[in-house]
């Protein structure tokens, strides 16, 4: 006969394991850690002076839909396997963009334009990308972003500057801004993606990538006080008008780094002589406004890559890809806020 | 023919899920929490250790339909047999919903559902933000009743193996007990 036991000593056992259980959750889950820079925080940084844009993008929040294609020049095989670089046309569909978090941004007032892109190949494996018209990241880290999104959203005039006084990589995008040439025209932009991946080659070997988007126009520059007098949304009128006529092109190049060359820090540009392939052309055939537009509920997530490029060890597309998330989750469950075109409606 | 003890089969597909969907829920709650390069090689797990999950636990159902589950001791209060009959049913109700409703989220939200670089899943919904919304957030609460009712689960089997220790604790257990000199009260 086994003695009776005491069902107390099991009993603090059972509470302890469950209770243990409970909170190694709780941990993983950053509930008790609230200084954690999550996803969901880093995206209640963007936010305009009215607050945060509901129903839309947390960050680049005014922008414009278009369809096109990507035509593939098939240079790009040589370094990456994905299908998206064997010689063909591809459907691609993108968004224009004001990189600032205020749906009610003026396009003549804002230094930073984007333009991203989904391409797709037959087999059903898709290429997103987001990128920007400055030729580097105005930061090196997320966290440093997070840290400037909050300076520049929050209203203080001190928080920027003293952003900068501790960042001084800061000052390079400073002049960039101040120096380089404003355009009357998204179609007029180089755009950037500026984060390093690694594109697979058929025989498995590795390429540190970046990649660009090259006007088929020529740049005019315009003077910016010209473009602070023309209509807050002179950009989406402008590209709409413009390729109502006829369309816009880009030239994509990829360049590849050289052995030793530094692939986390998207702050630093690569030395302007390394190796160049033009991958394709983007061309921009259709524009659609935002509302109605097939841009709207997709989100342009760096991450989304086919089988043939993957990330880097640059940390900036895990952080797009978790804070992106967030906002699409935020802007999909606000829909009623910003409604569809009533049918029938004039555009 | 009374059955003491689950089918090898069944305690074997019963701790290798177990260990599935504990790192599971633990992999989600993380993979939503950090900004870190660990963001992207947490969700590279989750979405084809979610489809494991859904194909295995076909695997336990026809498994439990062929072999079925020891009975409770006679002596078990009916309320206690009563939770443990929903707690299971619950259970692989989640077990079956929960992957589903991630697959169905990412086809709603548009995403390619991406298992493994160049294998993907087809949409199982249209694009919908109204559907993403709605699958998204029963995802997120249904994961948290999941791990309460894992907990639960836990606490329960502890409580049948260390308080009342009535031979139920042994019938899933990982490894079989030794033969007892005496059976087990029916």
């Amino acid at each position: 006969m086994p003695q009776p036991r005491s069902p107390f000593l099991p009993l603090i056992a059972i509470a302890v394991i469950v209770g243990g259980s409970a909170a190694a959750f709780a941990y993983t889950a950053g509930w008790l850690t609230p200084d954690r820079l999550t996803p969901n925080r880093f995206a209640d940084a963007f936010r305009g002076p009215q607050g945060p844009a509901i129903g839309h993008r947390r960050n680049h929040a005014k922008g414009i839909c278009f369809t096109g294609t990507f035509e593939s020049t098939g240079a790009g095989s040589a370094l990456s396997k994905a299908k998206v670089f064997t010689p063909g046309l591809y459907p691609i569909l993108g968004r224009f963009s004001i990189a600032n978090p205020d749906l009610a941004a003026v396009d003549g007032t804002q230094r930073v334009r984007g333009m991203a892109f989904r391409v797709a190949t037959p087999d059903g494996q898709e290429w997103r990308t987001a990128m920007i018209d400055v030729p580097f990241f105005p930061v090196s880290r997320p966290e440093e972003l997070y840290e400037l999104t909050v300076a520049s959203t929050s209203g203080d005039p001190k928080a920027v500057p003293a952003f900068a006084a501790a960042h001084p990589e800061l000052a390079r995008f400073g002049a960039w801004a101040k120096t380089a040439p404003w355009t009357g025209s998204y179609a007029e932009e180089r755009y950037n993606g500026l984060n390093t991946f690694i594109f697979t080659d058929g025989t498995g070997a590795e390429h540190p990538v970046r990649w660009s988007l090259l006007p088929a126009e020529q740049p005019v520059p315009v003077p910016p006080d010209e473009l602070a007098k023309r209509d807050p949304s002179f950009l989406e009128q402008e590209i709409q008008q413009r390729v109502a006529n006829h369309p816009a092109r880009w030239a994509m190049t990829v360049t590849v780094a050289n052995p030793g060359d530094q692939t986390a820090d998207p702050n630093q540009p690569w030395p302007a002589d390394r190796r160049t392939v033009t991958v394709g052309t983007v061309t921009v055939a259709q524009i659609e406004p935002e509302p109605d537009g097939p841009c709207r509920d997709i989100t342009f997530d760096p991450a989304v890559l086919p089988d043939g490029i993957k990330t880097s060890d640059d940390p900036f597309p895990s952080a797009r890809s978790a804070v992106y998330a967030v906002s699409y989750d935020r802007r999909t469950a606000e829909a009623s806020a910003y409604p569809h075109t009533p049918a029938g409606a004039k555009p | 023919m009374t059955r003491t003890s689950f089918a090898p089969v069944q305690r074997t597909l019963h701790w290798l899920m177990a260990v599935c969907i504990v790192a599971m829920l633990f992999i989600g709650v993380a993979m939503v929490a950090t900004i870190s390069p660990l963001h992207l090689t947490l969700i590279s797990i989750h979405k084809p250790l979610g489809i494991a999950i859904l194909l295995l636990v076909v695997v336990r159902l026809i498994a439990r339909f062929r072999y079925g589950a020891p009975a409770l001791p006679a002596d078990l209060p009916v309320p206690m047999k009563l939770a443990a009959g929903l707690s299971h049913i619950a259970l692989y109700g989640l077990m079956i919903v929960m992957p589903l409703l991630g697959w169905a989220m990412l086809s709603a939200a548009g995403y390619p559902v991406v298992l493994y670089p160049g294998i993907h899943l087809p949409p199982i919904v249209p694009q919908s933000d109204h559907l993403h919304t709605l699958f998204w957030n029963a995802h997120q609460l249904l994961a948290f009743a999941l791990f309460a009712l894992i907990l639960l689960h836990l606490a329960a089997a502890l409580f049948h193996a260390w308080v009342r220790r009535d031979g139920v604790f042994r019938t899933m257990a990982p490894v079989p007990y030794r033969q007892q000199q005496t059976a087990p009260a029916e």
